[in-house]
């Protein structure tokens, strides 16, 4: 379902993402774990159509991002590490906004529209603005929206941040049920090993832009000889804090800026 | 169709719904028309040019038009800052209909505004010549506000922050607006103002506005209609190739 090849992605010198390969098969559960800045986001957006890859190939749902973007966009869904609702809507717009960018039927856009709403338990709160809304029910709508168009592979970048555990769980179950059901293939980044632990198939570690390991819960503990995961990723990952000084936006902002100085 | 239409639904919901920006947008122009309206008034008049309120009109609504067409498109940096491009930008949208969603919400807006100042100027003293006139308007008012959308567009593929908002207002709006002959009339400028004037796309714009609501101008309606058709055909095609380039 997403096949990534030799992937590069560079940003002036550095290399954010540097020759990075891995599979996820269809219908799997796949955790893509790794230290702040050690790429994470940036292959997301390779692989969602937000950024072209410096150098090598991706394959989502057998479509290439970067010649054929409208039939990957179709195949995934996205819930986005940062909020990405409008604020100026309603709950109901942003869904209704989606589910139209998506062509979405309209009689079936609003049975899934009031389903998935009930489902976030925001079907009440349909008509208040999202400028209203607690973080966590802006959470909430934007893993509605994400499903609205059902799509055969979601991306969730660090999902469950700042959820408490009971909509962690909540998510959780209806994700692994659409998993299930719908043989949706789930893509996801969290900083919770337990998480990871539990929920994925298989995973793989990203540091420094490197892909360092891949494989299962057991098969990294058993690569690194230890009792769970979260020893296993300190062990592959070193124990020093990473600083995040900078985001992919920053690494953008000085790209643009040495490309306009150029001219 | 239907993703321009809910592009440009959106602009226009959540222009409606900012009541406190259409208001504050506004007093700008209204300013303009009662002081240098009243104020000059009684010189442009003994100058033997006629009402000034009836001259000056169509220059302050072609001024909010510029205004509100211009921020409507740099809007886009604010949906980059609270994240909500990416969501428009990870739909199978293509680009240029993402474009032309917003620009189309963008320009109605702004023909809003101008419809707006246009009828509040009347309680002020301001007399289109003809009811027709003022109907006709609108469509010229539509092309411009399409127009400078696109520049505002273009201007919002190229910054990343709202820091340099100050420096486009500055160094580019209030330029085109003081220079674009909507407050004093072209005729009989010196030679370099007249030429600057006349590199100022908002000039034809405005030119086009006291033709149909004053009865005179100075370039003349086709000459206003074709230049303004030409130049919003290219600002579009620039504005999508900008807007292409956006990487989130």
């Amino acid at each position: 379902m997403i096949e990534v090849k030799n992937l590069t992605k560079k940003f002036g010198d550095f290399f954010a993402v540097d020759d990075v390969s891995f599979h996820v098969k269809k219908g799997e559960i796949f955790a893509f774990l790794g230290p702040n800045g050690a790429g994470k986001s940036t292959t997301i957006k390779m692989l969602t159509t937000l950024l072209h890859p410096t150098s090598g190939g991706i394959r989502i749902n057998q479509h290439d991002p970067v010649t054929e973007p409208d039939e990957v966009r179709r195949s995934f869904g996205i819930i986005f590490q940062d909020p990405s609702l409008d604020d100026e809507l309603t709950a109901w717009e942003n869904m209704e906004f989606h589910g139209v960018l998506y062509d979405v039927p309209d009689k079936l856009r609003g049975e899934r529209i009031e389903q998935l709403l009930k489902f976030v338990e925001l079907w009440d709160r349909k008509d208040n603005l999202v400028k209203e809304f607690s973080g966590g029910m802006k959470r909430r709508l934007e893993i509605a929206r994400g499903l609205l168009h059902h799509p055969k592979i979601i991306f969730l970048d660090e999902p469950t941040l700042g959820l408490d555990p009971q909509t962690r769980n909540h998510m959780w179950t209806y994700l692994r049920d659409l998993n299930e059901k719908e043989g949706t293939t789930i893509f996801f980044t969290t900083h919770y090993m337990e998480e990871a632990d539990k929920i994925a198939e298989r995973i793989a570690i990203i540091d420094h832009g490197k892909i360092v390991a891949t494989g299962t819960s057991a098969e990294l503990k058993e690569q690194t000889k230890t009792e769970s995961l979260e020893d296993a990723f300190l062990a592959l990952t070193g124990k020093t804090i990473r600083e995040e000084a900078a985001g992919p936006n920053d690494f953008m902002r000085m790209a643009r800026r040495q490309w306009t100085k150029k001219r | 169709m239907k993703k321009i239409y809910i592009l440009w639904l959106r602009q226009l919901k959540r222009y409606l719904r900012s009541r406190s920006r259409i208001v504050g947008s506004l007093a700008q122009p209204l300013l303009f028309l009662v002081a240098l309206g009243y104020g000059l008034g009684p010189v442009f008049s003994k100058a033997g040019q006629g009402n000034y309120i009836d001259f000056l009109a169509p220059g302050i609504v072609g001024m909010s038009i510029i205004f509100t067409a211009i921020f409507s498109g740099i809007e886009i940096i604010w949906d980059k800052q609270f994240g909500f491009l990416k969501e428009v930008m990870v739909a199978p949208v293509s680009r240029l209909n993402i474009m032309i969603g917003r620009t189309l919400g963008g320009g109605t807006v702004a023909t809003i505004q101008g419809i707006i100042v246009m009828l509040i100027s009347l309680v002020f003293g301001f007399r289109p010549t003809s009811l027709l006139g003022a109907i006709a308007v609108i469509p010229v008012m539509f092309l411009v506000a399409i127009l400078f959308t696109a520049i505002g567009t273009i201007i919002a593929s190229l910054l990343d922050d709202m820091q340099g908002f100050q420096l486009i207002m500055n160094f580019l709006v209030m330029p085109l607006f003081f220079l674009s002959g909507a407050l004093f009339p072209l005729q009989g400028l010196p030679q370099a103002l007249l030429i600057v004037a006349s590199l100022d796309p908002l000039s034809y714009g405005i030119d086009a506005f006291r033709v149909l609501l004053a009865g005179s101008g100075h370039f003349g309606l086709g000459v206003d209609i074709l230049v303004l058709g030409v130049i919003t055909a290219i600002f579009l095609w620039l504005g999508s190739y900008f807007f292409k380039r956006i990487q989130i």
